[in-house]
């Protein structure tokens, strides 16, 4: 057995005795612990784990020993520098521990700072209000059908049993245009005379939209608004299934405790005609009955000239408007807040209404 | 229609006891509108006693003279009240109300010391009660009309309820005491007495004056009696007068107050004429077109030959059934009257009463049909209360012509109602409910239903069907709901409309719903040239402002309007959407076909009328001006520009369902987009709209800020939104590569990018322009566009090899078409 650069020298192998081991690693773990960051801990390794560290040197003065002890030293020594590495990691590992916690708290912002860099539109309430409803009725199986807002006199008013003497005909309540024939539709009721002349019974339909009187602008009329009305063509259709139908519709807009009342009133194109009122308890002025619209069984004459046999089918109508539902509804109080485009009006509605 | 429950209680014997309440619920489920009801004793509240006047002590000193009296109220200690009346003495019994009570107006009467002295209440007078407004002293009552103390409501007249109704215009019966009293009658199931089931003298072979009727459609009725040497000073009855006033009609004069007390009782409009005033037969016919009559409110007016007119041997004296004429009117003085009581045409008179803007109470009544059987008794009544009351003699001839054509008899199957209604309705139960309201019923299974005179409105077998409904009880009727439809859910034009206001909301767009209507100037200062199918546009005969008449071609001009209102109000940063349609005419101003309406139009007819009706197809626009990202803590902010607009048009048109790829933007010219900075937006190559920046022109003309900018798309113009199909997902890794290519300025950025997609070939994944560089260095009349390529193979990892040559493809394609150079290379 040779060492050929490193002879044996009997003085060195005191680095295997028991209690240095245990000095050094005490030693190790002292200065570890010492170590108040990563850098320092760093600095520190060469001293306890480097090459010419107490460990290391003691596992060189092995080879000096007798055969029969370097099994004993050489497991005396790989515990101690376990045991430095161990204290050495351990250490490391609080240190970053501290420098990821330090790390977070350096990093805190004020996450109530405001953020509106893309500011949110808005879609109009009556927009929403009518998709609403016409969502609420495709539920019950009806579609939604659209007509021309600059509409048939015809089918404006003829048709709809609305003769040629009516008072509304005038231009008191109608806007006419410079072409014959043709006026801003009044209601939104030549859509139901449209879609009889286009489909077959049975027929589950509404139609939302735009109408014209010539109301001046106030906080309670407008020239322009907006009507949602339903037609019901099949056999064997009730007054009770009108009745059944605006109770639903009341309930699914208003909640459970919503219920309608009826007055007998006069349409020409619905016969027996009705106009009904709607309880609604969370009414911003306490729970009380609202006029909501009007309703009826259409009127034979209107089936006839729609091209439908009265005497096979039978069907109801019912119409009411969507700024009145809006106002009653929401708590609008004028009108013209509806009317003008006022972003901050409309913003404060958001996506729904 | 405005009554009182003392006048209907005289016909029909309701309970008692009954409240303003369960009288406003009867008539509103008998369809009347109830526009009010006033118990008058409710108006004055606390304690309105009789009191008798001990005491009178005339005050002095002061600017007017005041009394202080003690009165007797039924109290052991008298009232001390200081009164501004004298036109009372001791011992006269007058009406007090007491400290705590309130008159009409809020008025509250407090214990009070004025001019010296104790006033506990106040003696009132009948303007103070609301009774009338008569100020010029207290009431004070007949003497030992009541004890001191008690309620002096019933005493001065504070017993009746007013009743105001609206009456639907198929219901004229019901604007008449006899119509109301019946309806109630039939409500409550309570006796009846018909005003007009009284003895009337019957026609006579004489007559009292001659009438001859010309026209027997116009006036199918005209019965008239005469009588002879009534006191022209006689007054009315107080009673009468009450009535009147309470109905909103002035008292007049005896006759006038007859005619119009028995309008309201019976609702029979009737003429008073004076006889001396009449000179030779009366005539009954049409206007001659252009004939004149001065009427007694003192129009001259030009006559049409739809009127109606009844004339003397003088020309036209009266618009028949409308209003009186001047010259042969009942006057002051006048001591010999024919009264008339006739029945006319309710579509003449409603054309009457329109063309010339007269809705008199009579009219009114005509319109909504009258009972053609009452001219008898109503002319009865009106001779007996006007003899009564101003002496003379009646004539014991009576006029009368009667053309009049009987109600017909109507069938109905008695199951008719119960099938439509909803409630199991029984044979007899209908015939009882149609026998109430006057009907002559007969038959069982097949009711045959004669409607009674004053019923003109029950003309077919729903009418009858309307009148179970109504006397069985609208909301006795269940609830059910019909067996459901087959929905196949919003269309896709609807669907599409929805995705594009919500995805424009979402993206900061506020909605607005502007009205249509737009002034001619709109089309100059948009700058559209005088070309511009947008130009032609529907005008209104009769816009509320005559200052914006025409119909919107385009969504801008009203919705430039809000923008504006929005800044005016001083909003600095708006962005503003509306989805509405716009009104396109027809280069045709035909009339459509006629259509009628005792059966289906056509094919060709309905088709026919709906060729002239406008094209009104959907659009929408968006308006922004100032900053479309704001200014905070953050920095600065952004303003909105052409790229804005252009940006929201994209957005709607692939919120409607399109893929980017069959989106192309290409410049283009179009009002009132400014010509440099203006984008056509094409669906499949088709333009479906404009966006960008608007011209300056048009901003200095609008009022409004520089650089706004707008987006108009016409949404029918887009495709329906196709079934999308499913992209392969590649899981192998990207090749990305960048390309610079100088290349002239001129050239489009859309179209180098699509030359790219071409060139790259199937391999190319996305491409997006990361930098646009322009330098002296590359030539004024250069840029550079900096493209990011990434490449992906679905089935490997691509090469270098080829993921270059894929560039190379690329970048070839624009070589060849733009000239375009790499950078660098």
């Amino acid at each position: 057995m040779s060492y050929r650069n490193d002879p044996y020298d009997p003085k060195q192998a005191v680095l295997l005795a028991p209690e240095s081991l245990e000095g050094a690693v005490a030693e190790a773990e002292k200065a570890f612990a010492s170590a108040a960051d990563l850098d320092a801990l760093q600095a520190l390794k060469p001293a306890h784990l480097g090459d010419r560290s107490p460990v290391s040197l003691a596992r060189r003065e092995i080879g000096s020993l007798p055969p029969a002890a370097k099994s004993d030293a050489g497991k005396r020594v790989n515990i101690a520098r376990q045991a430095v590495q161990a204290a050495y990691d351990s250490r490391q590992a609080e240190l970053e521990a501290d420098r990821a916690a330090r790390v977070l708290v350096e990093e805190r912002v004020d996450v109530t700072l405001p953020w509106s860099r893309r500011p949110r539109g808005a879609r109009h309430p009556l927009t929403t209000l009518m998709e609403h409803m016409g969502d609420i009725f495709i539920g019950m199986g009806y579609e939604i059908v659209d007509g021309p807002q600059l509409e048939l006199e015809w089918a404006n008013f003829d048709a709809l049993n609305i003769g040629p003497d009516n008072p509304v005909r005038g231009a008191s309540d109608t806007f006419f245009v410079d072409l014959p024939g043709l006026v801003m539709r009044t209601h939104t009721s030549p859509g139901q005379v449209r879609t009889m002349l286009d489909r077959q019974p049975p027929i589950y339909v509404v139609s939302p939209g735009r109408v014209y009187r010539t109301d001046e602008l106030d906080a309670t009329h407008s020239p322009v608004f907006h009507q949602i009305e339903g037609l019901v063509i099949d056999e064997g259709i009730t007054m009770a299934h009108l009745r059944g139908t605006l109770d639903h519709f009341a309930r699914a807009m208003l909640g459970p405790d919503a219920k309608t009342r009826w007055r007998p009133h006069y349409f020409p194109f619905t016969e027996p005609s009705a106009e009904f009122d709607v309880w609604f308890p969370q009414h911003r002025d306490g729970p009380r009955w609202v006029e909501w619209g009007g309703c009826g069984m259409v009127n034979p004459r209107v089936l006839t000239a729609c091209g439908i046999d009265p005497a096979v089918y039978s069907g109801f109508a019912f119409g009411m408007g969507v700024e009145r539902t809006l106002m009653f509804r929401n708590g609008v109080s004028d009108m013209r807040d509806m009317v003008e485009g006022d972003v901050r009006f409309t913003t404060n509605f958001g996506m729904e209404s | 229609m405005k009554t009182s429950l003392s006048w209907l209680r005289e016909y029909v014997e309701l309970p008692a006891e009954i409240t303003a309440s369960e009288l406003d619920a009867a008539l509103t489920n008998l369809g009347m509108e109830v526009e009010g009801i006033v118990d008058q004793a409710g108006t004055i509240l606390g304690d309105l006693v009789v009191g008798r006047v001990l005491t009178i002590e005339e005050l002095t000193g002061f600017k007017k003279p005041i009394r202080f009296c003690t009165v007797d109220v039924g109290n052991p200690a008298p009232q001390e009240i200081v009164c501004g009346a004298r036109n009372f003495a001791e011992g006269d019994l007058v009406a007090v109300i007491l400290p705590g009570g309130e008159l009409p107006g809020g008025f509250r009467i407090g214990a009070r010391k004025t001019y010296g002295r104790n006033s506990n209440g106040m003696i009132c007078s009948a303007a103070e009660l609301g009774l009338s407004g008569d100020h010029s002293g207290i009431i004070v009552l007949p003497a030992d009309s009541a004890e001191p103390g008690v309620d002096a409501r019933s005493i001065v007249g504070l017993d009746d309820v007013l009743i105001e109704v609206e009456i639907t215009p198929d219901r004229g019966y019901e604007m008449s005491v006899r119509g109301i009293a019946r309806e109630l009658a039939t409500y409550f199931s309570v006796a009846y007495r018909d005003p007009a089931d009284i003895a009337c003298a019957g026609a006579t072979a004489e007559v009292p004056y001659p009438v001859t009727i010309d026209d027997t459609v116009g006036c199918d009725r005209f019965a008239a009696r005469v009588v002879r040497g009534v006191d022209p000073n006689a007054q009315s009855p107080e009673w009468m007068q009450r009535r009147l006033i309470q109905a909103g009609i002035r008292a007049i004069s005896l006759p006038v107050d007859i005619t119009n007390y028995l309008m309201l009782e019976f609702g029979q409009p009737m003429h008073v004429f004076d006889l001396d005033r009449l000179h030779g037969g009366l005539v009954v016919r049409r206007a001659r077109a252009g004939e004149k009559l001065t009427t007694l409110d003192g129009v001259a007016r030009a006559l049409d030959a739809e009127d109606m007119v009844i004339c003397d041997e003088t020309g036209p004296i009266s618009l028949a059934a409308v209003m009186g004429g001047e010259t042969s009117e009942w006057q002051e003085g006048t001591v010999n009257v024919l009264l008339e009581a006739a029945h006319w045409d309710p579509v003449m008179v409603g054309r009457t009463a329109r063309r010339h803007r007269l809705f008199s109470e009579a009219a009114k009544r005509w319109e909504r049909g009258v009972d053609p059987a009452l001219p008898l008794a109503a002319l009865q009544k009106a001779v007996d209360i006007l003899i009564e009351h101003a002496g003379g003699t009646a004539s014991p001839l009576v006029l009368d012509i009667d053309n009049v054509v009987a109600p017909v008899a109507l069938t109905l199957p008695s199951s008719a109602p119960a099938r439509l209604i909803g409630l199991p309705y029984t044979s007899s139960e209908v015939a009882t409910l149609l026998a109430r309201i006057g009907c002559e019923v007969s038959g069982d299974e097949v009711l045959s239903v004669v409607p009674p005179t004053w019923r003109p409105d029950l003309v077919a077998p729903i009418d009858l069907i309307e009148e179970v409904a109504r006397l069985g009880g609208y909301n006795e009727i269940p609830s059910v709901l019909p067996p459901a439809g087959a929905s196949r859910g919003l269309t896709p034009a609807q669907k599409q409309r929805r995705s594009v206001g919500r995805a424009l909301a979402e993206n900061g767009y506020v909605e607005v719903l502007s009205y249509p209507f737009v002034s001619p100037g709109v089309a100059d200062a948009l700058g559209l040239p005088p070309a511009d199918p947008r130009r032609s546009a529907v005008r209104l005969t009769n816009p509320l402002s005559e200052e914006e008449p025409l119909l919107r071609t385009t969504l801008l001009g009203p919705l430039l309007g809000t923008l504006k209102r929005n800044l005016g109000r001083g909003r600095r940063d708006v962005a503003l959407f509306e989805a509405g349609t716009v009104f396109l005419p027809h280069l045709t101003s035909t009339a459509p076909p006629e259509l009628g309406v005792d059966r289906r139009p056509g094919n060709a007819e309905w088709a026919a009328a709906n060729a002239i009706v406008p094209e009104q197809p959907w659009h929408l626009a968006v308006v922004l001006a100032g900053d479309i990202e704001p200014a905070g803590w953050w920095g600065a902010g952004r303003a909105a520009t052409w790229a804005d607009a252009i940006e929201a048009a994209r957005v709607a048109v692939a919120a409607a369902g399109i893929a980017e790829d069959r989106i192309t933007v290409r410049a283009a010219e179009n009002a009132p987009w400014h010509p440099g900075r203006c984008a056509a937006i094409l669906v499949d190559g088709e333009v479906i709209g404009h966006a960008g920046e608007l011209h300056p022109a048009v901003l200095a003309a609008l009022e409004l800020p520089k650089r706004t900018s707008a987006a108009e798309i016409d949404l029918d113009a887009l495709p329906a939104a196709p079934v999308v199909d499913a992209p392969k997902i590649s899981t192998f890794p990207p090749a990305l590569i960048d390309v610079a290519l100088v290349l002239d300025r001129t050239v489009p950025a859309a179209e180098v990018q699509a030359a790219l997609t071409e060139g790259a070939g199937e391999l190319l994944e996305s491409v997006s322009l990361f930098d646009v560089y322009e330098s002296e260095q590359l030539g004024g009349d250069k840029r550079s566009l900096a493209y990011k390529l990434t490449f992906r193979a679905p089935d490997r990892t691509l090469t270098s090899e080829e993921t270059i040559a894929a560039r190379d493809a690329a970048v070839a394609v624009t070589s060849s078409r733009f000239g375009a150079v790499l950078r660098g290379a």
